[in-house]
């Protein structure tokens, strides 16, 4: 062993000097330069690599963004720096695939979110284009173990009373720290979200302040409208993508939008389908059936009931929190909270998902939710890290602990899933990044008020 | 204004809709063995081979209950069954004091009067709904009793009350008897209306903090004025003087004179910390204490203060960044203001975030380090105390109401599942008898909707055209999660 070579973490005088690297990151100083150490080796773990059984006393070797090696009888590297994780539990970063997160700051102020553009038909728009990298949501997901997210434009949200457009945007998946979002970005263009449109009978109406009741006739109407509509897009996409193809569009008639929708004609981006009702996502099913689109279905609180539909298609699911209230008041309680145990003994492939921004720390509560109600603790865990990643296509990078892949792990002193577990270390990209954050601050700062003198 | 909205629309006509929280009921309450037992006549009920969490006085390992007429008898190690007892085996499962949520709009028809900046007229007793399913979900997370409250669409909203959550019993059963009345307070950006306005409605006063500190001065001045035409008149009549006209009454004072006699309890929804030491100051100048500060994410900046004013706070685990004044929230909130001495009770303000508050409270555990017993506290006897009812309910003590909640593990663990709520010594719920009873109800929904599809293939009758609205503005379509957040941001009731 060359430990003794190895700048070790775990001792005070390295702790200091990862207090200052720390400190550096979450304040980073004008002009200075800083050298991170590309070489960490973590020690004397329990690695739970979900490539196969969790390693008991296992070191995991970080080298140049990447996982080097892990396994039970890993050396550690000369000049690397050393965690000793005795006792401490190492994961794969949890992927969150459905937020809002960078887009949006504060829910209600409108000056603050980007989620939503105007319009029912968006598909040019790239949530990376505008998602602000010192927003303050990063570092307080990060600190709940949220390595990487999809920030997924029209997905949330009340911008424009809620309306969400039905060709909603480009979702761009992204590690939660980078100086810019040029460092943050794992894909600009991870999905094309499509808000299936919904039969509303029953509508809120803001002129009078009251709810509305529409003749179901009328509903229908307006939703093969909108359908036609999408149709209509997808039709145009497709030809204009054979146009482009044959080299007939010029620099003069180019159509952004339709551009953008041809990577979805072609088949090569997902689109990401947000349904609730199994009515909807029946008919959203048959449609990128027929337009031969590769769907990806997002929300799907009543998925159970389309279970073996999915299972045949090959559709995966996100599933949106367990801790939601049912659909319906007449079904069971717990109808949310065993949904994902349904799914898996359908051999539906899914993943969990927050939806939201501030809840995104919700992610490992979610899932845990799952386990309580049937779902095996594995699959849970997979359903936060190796499945989203894999559903978009991003499993060969990252979501579990294998040899080449991005390193975005967690040290954990337990389960991650669990309510007061902690995260001690976070790496992303293999950088050893902070988990201070506004909240921690905050903390800090008020705890050591003096006491006051009323 | 808190709207809820179907996530989405229903095909199924409405009576039908409003026909199943009935039948549920029916079947959910009187689970096949319970179901000769009359409503008001509670067992002798003996849990045993359990953990007991008293919370009032540790932590008793294969512990027992004792519950006779409705209260708890015995608590302790070895209690042997009296002739004729139910005895609930509860082995490896853990017993904990039904959970109190301190900031709950179930059972309630509507929540918010939001036409004028003062509402102390109205009552939320007068629109509570016994049929509302969130009582049954929720009662399904462990909670036993809630303080419904009105919304925050103004600075002084209406009456408030306190409930047990007795699924299946008339409205009139569902108050939490001689618990005191409260009314609703709210301050900040819902009553000034910053975030929404409504269309074709003038800006409504008051539209900034300065103005809701004044709509409450203004209100408590008249009904400083309003109490003493009634002392003076009581004063005359007691000193025998005769055919004296008493002053009109005026329903909007009287809750404030309650509030100054100190028999109504004052919830404010708060947020930031000058608002909060503003109502503070309010209080002081006319002479009334402020019973909770609800929501109060800005607690922990002024927790030295609230703890000085004896007032307690009811918090959220960890919501923020939903409002500006919820941009400084943080998890940690509980545990700061615990640190200094302030009561603090962590509450739902939602349907769906009440059926875990048990995990809400563990969060506390992690951030800021309450012990276990502090963070249980958090659910239960410490919003018990804020309520006033924490002579019946709140711990595990001989006497008090038996009001438990049994958990399949450590109820503060994401993985914990409620077995079983008892309220007043009846099981109100239980999940195994629930599991049973789904296929029943499947087939008797199954029955109601065929013969729904059968009358609705007969020729349709002509319905009277409704006015079709002029403009049809684009609904919020909750194709996503409708999370809680999401809720409030429509002007919600947080």
């Amino acid at each position: 062993m060359k430990r003794k070579r190895a700048a070790r973490l775990g001792s005070p005088l390295y702790f200091f000097d990862f207090l200052c690297l720390v400190c550096l990151l979450a304040a980073p100083a004008a002009g200075a330069q800083i050298q991170a150490p590309s070489v960490y080796a973590i020690t004397h773990a329990k690695i739970f690599t979900l490539a196969g059984s969790p390693i008991e006393d296992g070191t995991l070797v970080i080298r140049d963004g990447k996982i080097a090696a892990v396994g039970a009888a890993v050396e550690v590297p000369a000049g690397a720096r050393v965690i000793d994780a005795k006792g401490l539990e190492v994961y794969p970063g949890l992927f969150d695939a459905v937020t809002q997160i960078g887009l949006s700051e504060v829910g209600a102020v409108g000056a603050t979110v980007d989620a939503t553009e105007a319009g029912n038909y968006n598909p040019d728009v790239v949530a990376a284009t505008a998602i602000s990298p010192s927003s303050e949501h990063l570092p307080v997901t990060r600190a709940s173990g949220i390595t990487e997210v999809l920030a997924v434009p029209a997905s949330g949200g009340f911008d424009f009373g809620g309306s969400r457009g039905t060709l909603g945007g480009q979702a761009s998946a992204i590690h939660l720290a980078g100086w810019t979002i040029d460092e943050m970005l794992i894909r600009k263009s991870a999905a094309m979200v499509v808000n299936w449109p919904q039969i509303q009978t029953q509508t809120f109406d803001f002129a009078t302040f009251s709810r509305k009741e529409k003749p179901y006739s009328e509903a229908k109407q307006e939703y093969d409208k909108q359908v036609n509509e999408l149709t209509d897009w997808i039709d145009r996409a497709r030809h204009y993508a054979q146009a482009m193809e044959k080299g007939a569009v010029s620099k003069y008639d180019r159509d952004l939008k339709l551009e953008a929708l041809a990577p979805v004609v072609r088949g090569e981006l997902p689109v990401l389908v947000f349904a609730n009702r199994a009515r909807d996502i029946r008919n959203a099913v048959e449609f990128c059936d027929k337009q031969k689109l590769k769907m990806i279905l997002a929300g799907g609180a009543e998925a159970y009931k389309v279970k073996d539909l999915l299972r045949s298609k090959n559709i995966p699911v996100i599933l949106r929190p367990m801790l939601s209230s049912p659909p319906d008041e007449d079904d069971p309680y717990d109808r949310e909270l065993t949904e994902p145990a349904e799914l898996a003994a359908a051999g539906v492939k899914f993943a969990i998902a927050s939806f939201d921004n501030s809840f995104a720390r919700r992610l490992g509560q979610n899932a845990a939710n799952a386990v309580a109600h049937g779902l095996a603790y594995d699959e849970a865990l997979r359903a936060v890290t190796i499945n989203p990643a894999q559903i978009f296509g991003l499993g060969s990078q990252i979501g579990t602990l294998e040899q080449g892949k991005i390193a975005n792990i967690i040290v954990t002193d337990g389960d991650p899933l669990e309510l007061t577990s902690d995260v001690r270390y976070l790496f992303i990209k293999g950088q050893l990044t902070s988990t201070q954050n506004k909240h921690q601050r905050l903390y800090e700062k008020y705890a050591n008020r003096p006491k006051a003198s009323n | 204004m808190r709207i809820s909205f179907s996530m989405n629309a229903r095909r199924a006509p409405i009576a039908f809709v409003l026909l199943l929280p009935r039948f549920l009921s029916a079947l959910c309450l009187a689970p096949s063995g319970e179901a000769a037992t009359p409503p008001d006549a509670a067992p002798v009920i003996l849990i045993q081979n359990t953990t007991v969490m008293t919370v009032s006085h540790g932590t008793i390992e294969h512990g027992s209950i004792l519950i006779k007429d409705g209260k708890i008898a015995e608590v302790g190690q070895s209690i042997k069954a009296p002739t004729g007892a139910q005895v609930i085996e509860a082995s490896g499962q853990f017993v904990i004091p039904g959970i109190i949520d301190c900031h709950s709009h179930i059972a309630a028809e509507a929540i918010n009067e939001g036409s004028v900046s003062v509402s102390s007229m109205v009552n939320m007793e007068e629109v509570l709904d016994p049929e509302d399913i969130d009582i049954y979900r929720d009662l399904a997370g462990g909670v036993t009793s809630a303080n419904i409250l009105h919304g925050s669409a103004n600075s002084i909203g209406g009456q408030t009350l306190v409930i047990k959550l007795r699924w299946g019993q008339p409205a009139a059963k569902l108050p939490f008897e001689g618990a005191v009345p409260g009314i609703k307070f709210a301050l900040g950006e819902n009553p000034k209306r910053s975030n929404f306005s409504i269309p074709g409605q003038p800006r409504r006063y008051p539209a900034t903090r300065m103005g809701v500190a004044e709509t409450i001065r203004g209100a408590f001045s008249e009904a400083r004025d309003y109490k003493k035409t009634w002392d003076d008149y009581h004063k005359r009549v007691a000193a025998g003087e005769k055919n004296l006209i008493p002053p009109r009454r005026d329903l909007k004072l009287e809750p404030l004179v309650e509030v100054l006699e100190g028999k109504r309890y004052v919830h404010s929804h708060c947020y930031r910390e000058d608002e909060i030491l503003m109502l503070l100051l309010v209080a002081k100048e006319f002479g009334f204490t402020v019973r909770t500060l609800q929501h109060v994410l800005e607690g922990y900046k002024v927790a030295d203060e609230l703890a000085a004013a004896g007032v307690g706070a009811s918090t959220f685990s960890d919501w923020w960044a939903y409002k500006v004044e919820a941009y400084d929230a943080i998890p940690y909130n509980a545990a700061l203001m615990t640190r200094r001495g302030v009561l603090v009770s962590i509450n739902s303000d939602d349907a769906e975030e009440a059926t875990h508050l048990n995990q809400e409270a563990a969060k506390s555990m992690k951030y800021g380090g309450l012990t276990h017993d502090e963070a249980l506290k958090l659910v239960t006897l410490n919003p018990a105390i804020q309520l006033g009812i924490d002579n019946r309910v709140g711990t595990i003590d001989v006497g008090k109401d038996a009001d438990l909640a049994i958990y399949n593990h450590d109820p503060l663990s994401a993985y914990a599942v409620v077995q079983k709520t008892l309220i007043d010594g009846r099981v109100y719920f239980d999940r195994d008898k629930d599991l049973a009873s789904r296929a029943e109800i499947e087939k008797e929904k199954k029955t109601l909707t065929d013969k729904l599809k059968k009358e609705e293939k007969k020729p349709e009758e002509k319905k009277p055209e409704e006015k079709k609205p002029e403009q049809s503005p684009k609904p919020p379509a909750l194709s996503a999660a409708p999370t809680a957040q999401a809720r409030a941001v429509q002007g919600g009731a947080l």
